[in-house]
This record gives C-alpha cells, structure tokens and sequence, in this order.
C-alpha cells in the first residue's frame, strides 16, 4: 500500500496569541496543533478526522507550507512543496476568483510556476477528467452550480501534476445529491494521477469511504492514528469512541414510536 | 435566477452627467458667444438680452458660454483630483491589506495624518506656499481625498484575502504582486468606481468652494465656484446672476452622486454569486 | 391515526413570477415526529416559514394550513404574533444570528414569557434560569447574565431552543437545527430536541437535508425536490425501502458508517439540483433519473397508504 515517506511531520506545533481581552492579565494563547508527529507515504489515502477546535485545518495549512510551525518541522522529501502538494477547499463560492474565466482559473498555477507544455491541451485534459464539458473554460464561475465548482478547483489543483492533494472538507458545502459524485471523483482521480490523498473531514462515513488510515484529532493533538478498517471496528481512544457513537446513522433509528 | 434591473438613480446621475460632458465638449467648438468677449455696455443684462439665452455678467460676456466653458474646468479638476487620490491611495489601500503587519499600520496611520486636513485647509496651504491656481487646488483636493481610496480599498482588499482562492494562489507559489495585479486589484474595482463617481461629486463642490474664496481657478479662466462669488456683488442688480453657476455645480455634484449610487446598486449585487442554497 | 396537529392542504409558495413550492399537502400528527427532508430548491424551508406566516416580502403563499380548525395564512398577523412564541415555535440553523447579539441570554429566553404569559421581569427571569437549566446548560443562572458571543455553538442552540420551548408550544419547526454544529454536539442538541418533544407532547416538524438526523429523531418523514413532496411514510419503512427514485439515490450516496463498505464507489446520483425556474416540467426529477421516461413530462400524484410515492416508476 505505502510507498515512501513523502511527508514527515516532526512535533510540531503552532500557536497563535489571541487577542487581549483584559488591561491586566495578558493575552492567552491558543494552541492549535500541538505536538504532532506522523509520516505520509506515497500512494496512501490518509484521512484527519476532528470537529472544530481541533486543528485540522492548521495541521493542513502547515503541510502546505502557508503556516510556520512553532516548534517541530514539517518536513517535505519531494522535489518541489510549490509544485507537487496541491489542495481543494471547502467553500466552492470562495475557490474560484469569480472575475476569472475558469481557463484562467484553472491554468493559473501553470502560469504562476512557469510549467511548460502544451496549455491547451493541459486545459482540455483537465476539463474532461473532472468531467466538465469543453466549453466551460469560457465560462465564469457564477454560471456553475457548486458541485461544478468543487470540479474547477480539483482541476486547478491538477494542473500543475501534483503528486500530494490536500482536501479540506471537500463536500461539506455541496447539496447531498452531489457530494457522492465529487468523492467519486476524487477516487478515479486517485487512481488515474496516482495521488497521495490527504482528506480533512469532520465527517466520518466520508473519511471510512475515501481513506486507508485515519488520524482523530482533538484540541490538537493526535489521539489516535490507526489503519481504517481498524479504527472503526475497534477504535481505542475514548474521544474516538464519543465520535463514533455520536455521528446518527440510518440504520441507529430511535426506539419505536409510541 | 439572476436579474439585472438598472437603478433608476443610474440613468438620472448619467443624464446629469452627460449634460455637464456634453456642454464640456461641445464648448471646446462652439459656444454661443466668445466666453471672454468683453462688451461693457451690455453688462449685467437679464435672460434672453439680443439672443444671449441666460443673460450677460458684469462685463458683459455672455452668460450661457461661460458656465459651458466653466464645465471644462470643472469636469478637468474633478478627473485630476480623482486621478490623484486614486494614484495614492489605491496602492497604500491595497498593499495595506496584502501584506497586513507593520507595513499596513504605517500605510493607514499615514493617512489618517492626511485625514485630518480638511481639503480647504490643504489648499490654503498650498496656495500660500505656491500661487494660488487650478493645480494647487486639484492637488489639495487630490491629497486630501487619498485617505478614503485607501480605506476603502483596504477595507474590500481584505475581504479578497480572506477568500479560498488568494490562499490556492499562495499554495503554488504565488507571490506579493501577483495576488496584487491578478486578484486582489479587480476584485475591488467595483468599491473603487463607486468611491471614484462620488469623490468625483465632492471634488467639484470642493472646488467650487476654493474658487470662491478665490483660492482655485483665477481669471480669466471660467470657473463656476468663482462666476458665484462675483455674482456676490451684483445679487441687487441681476440675482439671476447667482443662479446660473450655483445650479450648475448643484446639478453637477447630484449627478456624480446619482451616478455613484446606482453604480453600487448595480455593481454590488453581482458580487454576491447565485449559488443553489446548500443546506438550506 | 391521531388527532391532526397541523393539516396543511395545496401549499403554494411563490417567488416573483416562480413557484417554489408547488401544491404540498400533508399532516402532522399531535405528538408524532416528522422529518422534512430536501436539498436546496427544494423548497422545505419556504414550507416552514409559510407555515409560520414569516415568508418575507415579494413571496406570496397561497392554499390552507389549519391548525386547531384555524387557516394560518388567512390569520391576521395581529392574531399569528399571539401564536408565534405561544402555540407555535421554530428553531433556525444559526444561532448566531437568531439571537439578538446585544440581548443577554436570559432576557431573550425569558422574551415568550414576558410576552405571551405576562410574566414580569423577575418572574421571567426566574424562568430563564429553570428553562436553561432544563436544556442542560452549566452554570445557567450566570449564562443568563451572558451575551450570545460568550456561549459556544452548541449552548447558543440551546438557549434558542430554551427559547422555543418556554410557553411548551404545541408545535416546534427546527429548520436545520444542527448543521451548524460538530457531530458530537448534535447528537447532543438532537438527544434534547427528543427528551423535550416527548416530555411537552408536542409535535415536531424537523427540517434538514441530512438523512442519518432523521433517522435518529423521527417516526414520519417526507421526502422534497423541486417543491413537490415526492416520497412520505413512516421513516423506517422509507429509509429501508425507498420508492422514490430520489430518495433511493440519497440512501445509496451516504457511505455507510456501521456497514461493511460493498465497493469503493458510491451510487450517485447525477447531474446538479437545477435553480428555481429551471427545473424540467412535469417531474421535477426526471432530468436526473435513471428511470425518466415519456410519462414523467406529468408530475404524478402522491399515492400509496401509509408509505406514500409520487412516481411513475417507483424502485421496487
């Protein structure tokens, strides 16, 4: 399953001072990612499960790389963190820059990287493999639905062949009939550009579809990091165990009515 | 569904403002008579005195040609000033919030200092210091309106920022000025011709104000603000005389705020996506 | 079959020239828990506030809602004012901006009292501080004292549903209630929502697009696309046997959490929701189903006894 290591994230931690709420006592602190160890090997789908507070949206920023860690290092074999660790964001209204065309768009890492190939071409490979017809590189994003939006940002996180893709709570946004698509999706695009995956989900039944091994945060730390099959069957950690329980299923109905 | 309705105040500020261009341009061929033909035996004549339409000033020139030519000077100083304003304030604005930290704190303080000169105040300075003239004045007013650009460009520029698809910029890589020219600038062009039509509007009411202390145009040069301070004189003579220039800059400075109201009914709403409501 | 709580006949909503909801019917049971399940365009939460009579401006209602023999959308809003907060009440999705952020907690919790039971302030007061302890929030009689930013999530959902519940309403709409919040508050919220539906004997309409909260909280659900009620039934039945080709789809979409993953793919459905006016005639469906044919350009009517479909082609 697992190649080499391509991510190796050492104790790191990051904390940010908040605001000062009293002349007298001095301004907290807040630890968002606390001493935090764990790999990411090539070719593996590694899901970071938490509810909000729980620093997976940090953790993921200091993989990319747009957030220092305060302590620890965040550790990148690849050749290039700019060009080969891509992401996709939650909100499909804020992705797309709505006074760019979706060419645009979607090439603009190319451009930013100076990457060469044919851009043309590059543009209708992406298009067809997010499944969007040809001609919505004209188009701009006010005229997509969100699922199709969500489409344009996985396109643009192609472009510049990345071999890690970072999702953050991918299908949150997006109506219910059309989140099993874009993990469909996400899945073939897996497949077909060998991707390592990183999926950051609140949601566990999307985290146990999409993922070979889960890391459960809370309040930043790491409480439990286990391969899938084996975090649900037997999860060890109590605040993984309260996950569980807690998320409603269609099978836990409530006792039979009176 | 979308449906762009235009503002009703769009199309009144752009009549208005089309007639004030319009008489602007047409005086650079035409105007009914010579605006500096001097005739002092017609002076201070009423409306319709041998085919002059609004009647003559105290020496004698023709009233109508005037306040078209005066719209020149008026349309150069309200695009000179905003120009001006928008050169300064327009990067300060916009670096302010790309860069936040030490570099935003000096950029907005700076131009708070501005802030606090009122543009008259401004403009005596200046036309102490050089002469009194159409430049010192456009500058005065120019500086003194580089605090609101920058506001407000900061103000959406922030808002830019925030928005996922600055952060997938910086995750390849890009940089400072790219975020800058690519993302940020024409996002907040719409904020930025808002403020410019109704900076405008002030421009011409500040200018207008300088003229008539007599620290903006001087003679010969035809300027409203001033054709209204020296019909001061004559108001028991020929009160019309008053009129004319006030109801110009009056219907001028209406138009640019029209103008600039419907501009941010009409440019504002689209900045909002149609997007279907996800859950719920 | 009980007592009607609520019986809404042809339900119309429209949106400018558009229908958004298009001639809904159904009943509340007294005491029973429905679940109104759609996405957007589906137009659950314009059922919800015509109901309430809170439609805004520029939306028209048209058809019956009889509660206690009474049509709500024919009530002056004088008379509606004096059933909102009273005999009828409604839970929105974000606490942060249902609740007044200059209001202290216990001043708009204690708001239904003061206005439909006359209570004074001291008395309302005290009420507050009982109703937030009843919904379980530490330390209520100081949370009383607090403002809205100073309660997490989870507390301002419950403070509203504190609110809610003050005068024990006959009827609760919870629009969305716990989409907002982390999973392991909502089970919370939901576990409360049930324990006081049950203990008021009030009945619940509870609004959301998510199937699994259904399941966990309501005996009947009714299933919304496209402004129609497409699918209705007892949840158990519905969620084990879908008819409806829509919701046949949303069950096979979920992944499932305490199954044995079948295969890496999930079932979706394709294509997107379409925006209001752009829904196909007839069928609002049919653009996305697998089982379209010529008969479905006409909308079928809602048949069946206890479990009912509106298809031409139901599953199974």
């Amino acid at each position: 399953m697992s190649g080499p290591a391509l991510f190796q994230v050492n104790g790191v931690s990051r904390r940010f001072r908040l605001p000062r709420t009293s002349f007298r006592h001095a301004p907290a602190t807040l630890t968002a990612v606390d001493r935090v160890t764990f790999e990411l090997h090539e070719g593996e789908s590694l899901g970071v499960v938490g509810e909000s507070g729980s620093g997976k949206t940090t953790l993921m920023r200091l993989l990319l790389g747009l957030e220092r860690p305060d302590e620890g290092t965040v550790d990148y074999r690849g050749a290039s963190l700019r060009r080969e660790v891509q992401a996709v964001f939650q909100d499909p209204v804020s992705a797309l820059d709505p006074r760019m065309r979706v060419a645009d768009i979607i090439l603009e890492p190319v451009r930013v990287l100076h990457l060469p190939g044919d851009r043309e071409k590059t543009l209708r490979e992406l298009l067809e493999a997010v499944g969007l017809p040809q001609g919505s590189a004209r188009r701009y994003p006010h005229e997509f639905s969100g699922g199709q939006r969500q489409r344009v940002a996985i396109a643009r996180a192609l472009a510049p062949r990345p071999r890690v893709l970072l999702a953050d709570e991918p299908v949150s946004a997006l109506d219910v009939s059309v989140r099993a698509q874009i993990l469909n999706l996400l899945q073939d695009l897996r497949e077909g550009y060998q991707l390592t995956l990183v999926l950051v989900s609140h949601d566990l039944s999307v985290v146990r579809q999409m993922c070979d091994r889960v890391l459960v945060m809370y309040r930043g730390q790491v409480v439990e990091a286990a391969e899938t099959r084996a975090l649900f069957r037997a999860p060890r950690h109590h605040y993984t165990r309260t996950l569980l329980d807690s998320v409603p299923t269609l099978r836990k109905r409530r006792a039979a009515s009176r | 569904m979308r449906r762009r309705r235009l503002p009703p105040s769009l199309l009144a500020g752009a009549i208005l403002v089309g007639i004030v261009v319009a008489a602007a341009a047409i005086s650079l061929f035409w105007t009914p008579r010579d605006p500096g033909h001097v005739v002092v035996s017609d002076r201070l004549r009423p409306p319709g005195y041998a085919g002059s339409l609004l009647g003559t000033d105290q020496l004698g020139r023709d009233e109508l040609s005037l306040l078209m030519a005066g719209a020149r000077n008026t349309l150069l100083v309200g695009v000179v000033t905003v120009l001006i304003a928008m050169a300064l304030g327009v990067p300060v604005g916009g670096l302010a919030a790309l860069y936040r930290g030490p570099l935003e704190e000096v950029a907005m303080r700076s131009t708070d200092v501005l802030l606090a000169f009122p543009a008259l105040l401004l403009a005596i300075l200046f036309a102490a210091v050089f002469r009194p003239s159409t430049i010192t004045a456009m500058a005065a007013i120019g500086l003194a309106f580089v605090p609101i650009f920058a506001r407000v460009v900061r103000g959406a520029g922030l808002q830019v920022m925030e928005q996922d698809y600055v952060t997938a910029a910086r995750t390849f890589g890009s940089r400072g000025g790219w975020i800058f020219w690519r993302h940020l600038l024409p996002n907040v062009n719409a904020v930025i011709i808002v403020q410019a039509a109704l900076a405008f509007a002030v421009a011409i009411l500040a200018e207008a104000a300088l003229s008539y202390l007599g620290l903006g145009t001087p003679p010969p040069t035809p300027s409203w603000g001033r054709m209204l301070s020296e019909s001061q004189s004559y108001l028991d003579q020929a009160p019309l005389l008053a009129l004319w220039p006030g109801l110009c800059i009056a219907l001028a400075v209406l138009g640019f705020n029209l103008l600039g109201d419907g501009l941010r009914d009409l440019l504002d709403p689209r900045l909002v996506e149609r997007l279907p409501q996800t859950q719920g | 079959m009980r007592e009607p709580a609520l019986e809404v006949r042809d339900l119309r909503v429209r949106v400018g020239t558009l229908e958004a909801v298009h001639s809904v019917s159904f009943t509340l049971e007294r005491g029973l828990r429905t679940g109104l399940i759609g996405e957007s365009g589906s137009g659950k939460t314009l059922t919800a506030l015509a109901v309430m009579g809170l439609l805004p401006d520029g939306l028209g209602a048209s058809g019956s809602v009889l509660y206690e023999g009474r049509d709500l959308l024919q009530m002056a809003e004088a008379e509606l004012c004096r059933l909102r907060g009273d005999r009828l009440a409604m839970v929105f999705q974000e606490p942060m901006t249902a609740l007044n952020p200059v209001m202290r907690v216990g001043d708009q919790v204690a708001e239904p009292l003061r206005i439909h039971r006359g209570a004074g302030r001291g008395a309302a007061g005290r009420q507050a501080v009982q109703l937030l302890e009843r919904v379980q929030i530490p330390d209520a009689a100081e949370k009383t004292r607090a403002y809205p930013h100073q309660l997490s999530g989870g507390q301002r959902q419950r403070a509203m549903i504190a609110m809610a519940m003050a005068c024990s309403p006959d009827l609760l709409i919870a629009d969305e209630p716990t989409t907002a919040l982390d999973v392991t508050v909502q089970a919370q919220i939901l576990g409360l929502i049930n324990r006081l539906v049950e203990e008021e004997g009030a009945t619940l309409l509870l609004i959301t697009h998510d199937l699994p909260v259904v399941a966990q909280v309501c005996e009947q659900v009714m299933v919304m696309y496209g402004g129609y009620i497409v699918e209705e039934g007892p949840a158990a039945e519905v969620f084990d046997r879908p008819r409806h080709p829509y919701t046949r789809g949303l069950v096979d979409a979920i992944p499932p959490l305490d199954q044995d993953l079948p295969e890496r793919r999930l079932r979706a459905i394709p294509g997107n929701v379409p925006a209001l006016g752009e829904f196909p005639e007839g069928c609002p469906f049919r653009n996305r189903c697998p089982r379209a044919d010529w008969r479905c350009q006409v909308m079928p009517a809602l048949t069946g006894e206890q479990h009912k479909v509106a298809c031409w082609h139901p599953v199974a």
